[in-house]
């Protein structure tokens, strides 16, 4: 039984067919890359994962419960397996950054705020940050922002983790810094890595299998080194995509 | 088909406001609220709120008097515009302005609170950690208006009152105490509670169509047009239900 499992997922929004027919499934322990251009319906596809979103047919089993017959507390229990770094990190603003690392653990469990600080200590020293809990999100930058979203989202310790888009918006360098946070979470943790993004180097970087979503549809599953090596891949929109090219069959207006 | 499809719009927000609210008195009922938060929220809403109620509510009372008194003048009765400013101010005026200050300025800081959240991604991040966004964010600021709302208009009403009295005590010489014993004695019982009543069902309209307008941002674009319809839903409302409380305090139950 996989970890995820998505079967015949079709979604529209005013007449709109963001995801049409989606099957794939995803291993617990596997690092998992979606790739797909900006508004080929990726985070759609995220939100369905963990129930932000209810698909207009299909189902999506999680440890092989469907999300749509489970009551509000087996819900809240499966969102707990999941970790989420959004795209613009999605601190909360008016909390300071140890109570956004600590979020969880204040809302869900019966620890006291004196047995969470170390917890927090911990999950913000595991992304390379260290007496920043007193500081509001404002006050640093977007790589120690999508860091302190990264700590947040491990602070409990989720079964699979979605980052969504993680190195949208931030310096080349923190970038690789971000990626090598990654990789190393994912070894340390033994976690099931799920990462949603339109950035090729990066994505490559950190998955080992992968699929390709362009108008709604997967048009490529397979593993990184398909990929990778031009003689496996068919399809002439995938090959377009890899080699960032503006001519072949996927136009401007196709998202 | 226009008027068709604007009373299709028209019914399912009714239906969307009306979940809303349901939504709202559920966790507000079947919930433990973090009393910290509830108190946080009734100092940014309500104690925020006391000084530009203090001063519109002084003005008005101030308002009220001339302009009554010019019109007793011609009487002779100028100690009448002590019942005139109480009874005024007590059942309508105090009520009315003071919920349409917290709408203007609490109401509009609510919305854009929650719309900032709503397309920065906040609320999604709540649901993702399987935190309920209208148990978190609304409930809070629900409760505190229902406490704070008449809190604000005991305040106002009182300061209205006071404004009445200087004008009454420099321009007409009434005594402090004729002019306190003139307003009691007009005020029944009854004017305070459908005030306080009043007060109550217009922090509600606030908290819940302000905390509503700010879900529905899609882009920050979004976000200024929701503030502009939580001022004005709220405004709208409260004056149809005010109008609806006052038919049925003063002509139905009367």
């Amino acid at each position: 039984m996989s970890l995820i499992e998505l079967k015949n997922i079709s979604k529209s929004f005013e007449q709109k067919k963001v995801l049409d027919r989606i099957d794939l499934s995803i291993e617990a322990g596997e690092a998992f890359l979606i790739l797909g251009r900006s508004g080929a319906g990726k985070t759609v596809l995220l939100r369905h994962l963990i129930g932000l979103i209810h698909p207009d047919s299909g189902r999506v089993l999680i440890d092989g419960k469907d999300l749509n017959q489970l009551d509000e507390q087996e819900l809240v229990q499966t969102r707990l397996k999941f970790g989420v770094v959004f795209q613009n990190s999605a601190l909360f603003d008016s909390l300071t950054v140890g109570e956004n690392v600590g979020f969880a653990l204040i809302q869900h469990s019966a620890l006291t705020k004196a047995e969470i600080l170390p917890k927090v200590h911990t999950a913000l020293e595991m992304v390379g940050l260290e007496g920043i809990e007193e500081l509001y999100p404002y006050e640093l930058s977007g790589g120690m922002r999508k860091r302190v979203a990264i700590a947040r989202a491990i602070i409990y310790r989720p079964k699979i983790i979605i980052y969504d888009e993680p190195t949208t918006g931030i310096d080349p360098i923190s970038v690789d810094k971000i990626v090598h946070l990654i990789q190393d979470l994912h070894q340390r943790l033994s976690i099931t890595t799920l990462v949603v993004t339109h950035d090729l180097d990066v994505g490559l970087k950190i998955a080992q299998r992968v699929a390709f979503l362009l108008q709604g549809k997967i048009i490529f599953e397979g593993n990184k080194d398909d990929l990778q090596n031009p003689e496996r891949i068919t399809d002439p929109r995938v090959v377009q995509f890899i080699q960032g090219s503006s001519s072949g069959p996927i136009k401007e207006m196709e998202v | 088909m226009y008027i068709l499809k604007n009373a299709e719009q028209l019914l399912k927000y009714c239906g969307s406001v009306g979940i809303f609210i349901k939504d709202t008195v559920y966790f507000m009922l079947t919930r433990r609220h973090n009393l910290k938060i509830v108190l946080k929220e009734i100092v940014s809403i309500g104690i925020e709120s006391f000084f530009l109620v203090s001063l519109i509510s002084f003005f008005v009372g101030i308002i009220i008097a001339f302009q009554t008194a010019s019109f007793l003048k011609q009487f002779s009765s100028e100690i009448y515009i002590s019942s005139l400013v109480g009874l005024s101010l007590v059942r309508e005026l105090g009520p009315v302005l003071g919920s349409l200050i917290v709408a203007a300025r609490s109401g509009a800081a609510i919305t854009a609170g929650i719309g900032a959240m709503k397309i920065s991604e906040q609320v999604d991040a709540l649901e993702a950690f399987a935190v309920n966004p209208i148990d978190y964010l609304v409930v809070p600021k629900f409760i505190s208006l229902l406490f704070s709302m008449p809190l604000l208009v005991i305040y106002g009403g009182c300061l209205g009152i006071f404004g009445g009295y200087v004008v009454g005590a420099a321009k007409f010489s009434i005594p402090f105490n004729l002019y306190f014993q003139m307003t009691f004695e007009s005020l029944q019982y009854k004017d305070i509670v459908s005030g306080l009543i009043k007060s109550v069902c217009f922090g509600s309209i606030i908290a819940l169509i302000s905390a509503f307008e700010g879900f529905r941002p899609q882009s920050s674009a979004d976000v200024s047009k929701a503030v502009q319809m939580s001022v004005v839903r709220s405004f709208l409302l409260i004056i149809i239900c005010d109008c609806i409380l006052t038919a049925l305090f003063y002509f139905i139950l009367a």
